[in-house]
């Protein structure tokens, strides 16, 4: 039986950076579908880079970013005594802004497709922009919310190149399961990796299922 | 109901279409917006509501400023005490029919103690559909709801933007009464955009007519609409003019119902809603009034009224002449050949008389006015 640890880490690591991810991307959501600006296209690509970049690219540049002789690397260190890289902290941004697209693109499609009308109405019937955000466009992206949701925390769990480049491979800090399997690939030990790999296929598997059955019993109107 | 002012100076452009007015409306009752599609009438709405932000100018509700783009004074349309029906309802499907009242009226209490849920939906006979999804609703259901739900704002103003376009003839006629009765009921003035002459005859007080992005008319309903120079607006619809009528009396065997208009003696199909002493007011198409000069004798129309001609505009390139005729103070329209016109020697000033069939009347024709 492997160490059960990877796998514990690797859903607390998807669990918070869905959390954040859903706080930091709504707004970002929200403005991409609702302005006019010209600088739209070029915040629309810079979201859209993760899918395109290899994660050892973004690995990279993260971890020149986050280094300890970095601002941001230094700052770190002073405020909490511990390194962004190489730390599960560092694995977190990384993840952020990894998995910034799986958030962002559909929560905008689902803002973009409700369109101003049901805002307008709020207005209309004397709800404060904030009010009308929370009480009538969240849950008519609800739809949307779950998906960007479920994408961006199995998105986070297969994460692989960019966590080795950051993060390494520290027991209970940074070895999540994607970096176990593939060391105990490595190191021949194929039942202990077979053991982890069949582990994470079936939960993705059974949360997928979950996630459409609960959506096919209570049918959410989204628009 | 004390009448209240809007005053409004908007301009605003964007692709292929251009808009400029300077209106003073006092409101009362209900003021018809009314004009050809695309010709701003939704738009203005908008302005007035707060929801077309790239309009210049200035916008005032009694002594209340609304907007004011010289003082870079703008109050978000959340703040404004005006409740818009949309062309489209827009219900919110996450909700229910109660939740839809709901949302409205959790927003708006303290503001007019007079508008209750209970008074609403007793109004719009809302109660069966309380309970359903807004999805099962049928169109005209739709919009009875959203309107129900506009009234729980408690506005001081309604808007209404052509609540009944996305509806078939027989939902329209259900829907008209609620639309016409629930201002003067609430005490709210309202605008009521729409592109239907029928519509704004039969519930407007006043109206303005838009096009092309500017006012070409303003004023009474009877007035406005049996004006000759305003046919390229008004005239591309079902032209006619409006009359006000006393009920007499019913006759029962015959099945119809008396009613003078200025002192002379008009017979339609009975209408059992009304009652001897009611005042109402009665579309007469123009296609559907003949003009003799003499009095006809032996002819199956019962309605002949004496009158004089007023104005002819004759249409050049069709075979067709409208003829204004003044009956004793209200008018009529009749749309004649000019060959007729020209075989009888019709000309302003000249006594005629008025033939209209009864059966040409129907319950649509004709609203009852408020005493």
């Amino acid at each position: 039986m492997p160490d059960l640890g990877p796998l514990w880490l690797s859903l607390w690591l998807a669990t918070v950076t869905t959390a954040l991810l859903m706080i930091l991307g709504t707004p970002l959501a929200w403005w991409l579908a609702n302005t006019r600006a010209r600088i739209k296209p070029v915040i629309e690509a810079l979201t859209a880079m993760p899918l395109v970049l290899p994660p050892t690219v973004m690995g990279f540049y993260l971890l020149v970013l986050l280094n300890p002789e970095s601002l941001i690397g230094s700052l770190w260190v002073q405020a909490t005594g511990s390194t962004l890289t190489f730390s599960f902290a560092g694995l977190v941004v990384a993840s952020l802004f990894y998995s910034l697209p799986f958030m962002v693109q559909p929560l905008q499609s689902a803002f973009e497709s409700i369109g101003r009308g049901p805002m307008e109405a709020a207005a209309s019937l004397r709800a404060r922009p904030l009010d009308a955000f929370f009480t009538v466009a969240v849950p008519l992206a609800a739809r949307g919310f779950l998906t960007a949701g479920v994408l961006t925390f199995a998105h986070t769990i297969g994460e692989f190149g960019v966590v080795l480049m950051v993060g390494g491979n520290i027991p209970g800090e940074t070895r999540v399961i994607s970096i176990a399997i593939y060391e105990h690939v490595e190191t021949l030990q194929y039942t202990e990796a077979h053991i982890l790999s069949a582990g994470l296929l079936i939960f993705s598997f059974a949360v997928l299922v979950l996630v459409y059955a609960a959506n096919r019993r209570r049918p959410i109107h989204a628009g | 109901m004390p009448a209240r002012r809007l005053e409004i100076e908007a301009k605003v452009a964007f692709a292929g279409f251009s808009l400029d007015l300077m209106l003073d409306l006092a409101l009362t009752g209900v003021t018809a917006l009314f004009g050809p599609s695309g010709g701003g009438k939704t738009t203005l709405l908008r302005i007035i509501a707060g929801l077309e932000r790239r309009a210049v100018g200035r916008i005032a509700f009694d002594a209340e400023l609304w907007a004011d783009s010289a003082r870079r004074h703008f109050l978000a349309p959340h703040r404004r005490p005006v409740g818009t029906v949309f062309q489209d309802a827009r219900l919110f499907d996450h909700l229910d029919v109660a939740g839809n009242l709901r949302f409205a009226e959790r927003r708006s209490r303290g503001r007019d103690p007079a508008i209750t849920t209970e008074g609403v939906v007793e109004a719009l006979d809302l109660s069966p559909l309380l309970e359903r999804r807004v999805g099962a609703l049928s169109g005209g259901e739709r919009q009875r709801v959203a309107l129900g739900r506009t009234l729980l704002t408690r506005p001081r103003l309604l808007l209404l933007d052509e609540p009944l376009s996305a509806l078939d003839v027989g939902r329209k006629a259900d829907i008209l009464p609620y639309l016409e009765e629930a201002p003067r009921r609430f005490g709210i003035p309202a605008i009521h955009v729409s592109h239907a002459v029928e519509e704004v005859a039969q519930i407007a007080d006043r109206v303005v007519v838009l096009s092309d992005g500017g006012v070409q008319a303003i004023g009474k309903v009877g007035e406005v609409l049996e004006r000759l120079d305003l046919q390229p607006y008004t005239g591309r619809f079902e032209a006619g003019s409006l009359v006000e009528a006393t009920v007499l009396e019913h006759d029962a065997g015959y099945r119809l119902t008396h009613l003078q208009l200025s002192r002379q003696r008009l017979t339609m199909p009975m209408v059992a809603f009304l009652e001897p002493g009611d005042q109402v007011r009665l579309r007469v198409r123009a296609r559907d009034v003949a003009l003799a000069i003499r009095r006809p004798e032996g002819l199956s129309i019962r309605n002949i009224l004496a009158g004089t001609v007023v104005e002819i505009s004759a249409e050049a390139e069709t075979a067709f002449a409208e003829v204004l005729v003044d009956v004793g103070g209200e008018r009529l329209r009749a749309r004649i050949t000019r060959a007729s016109v020209a075989d009888l020697r019709l000309e302003p000033g000249l006594s005629v008389y008025a033939l209209i069939k009864s059966a040409t009347f129907d319950r649509r024709a004709i609203t009852r006015r408020p005493d």
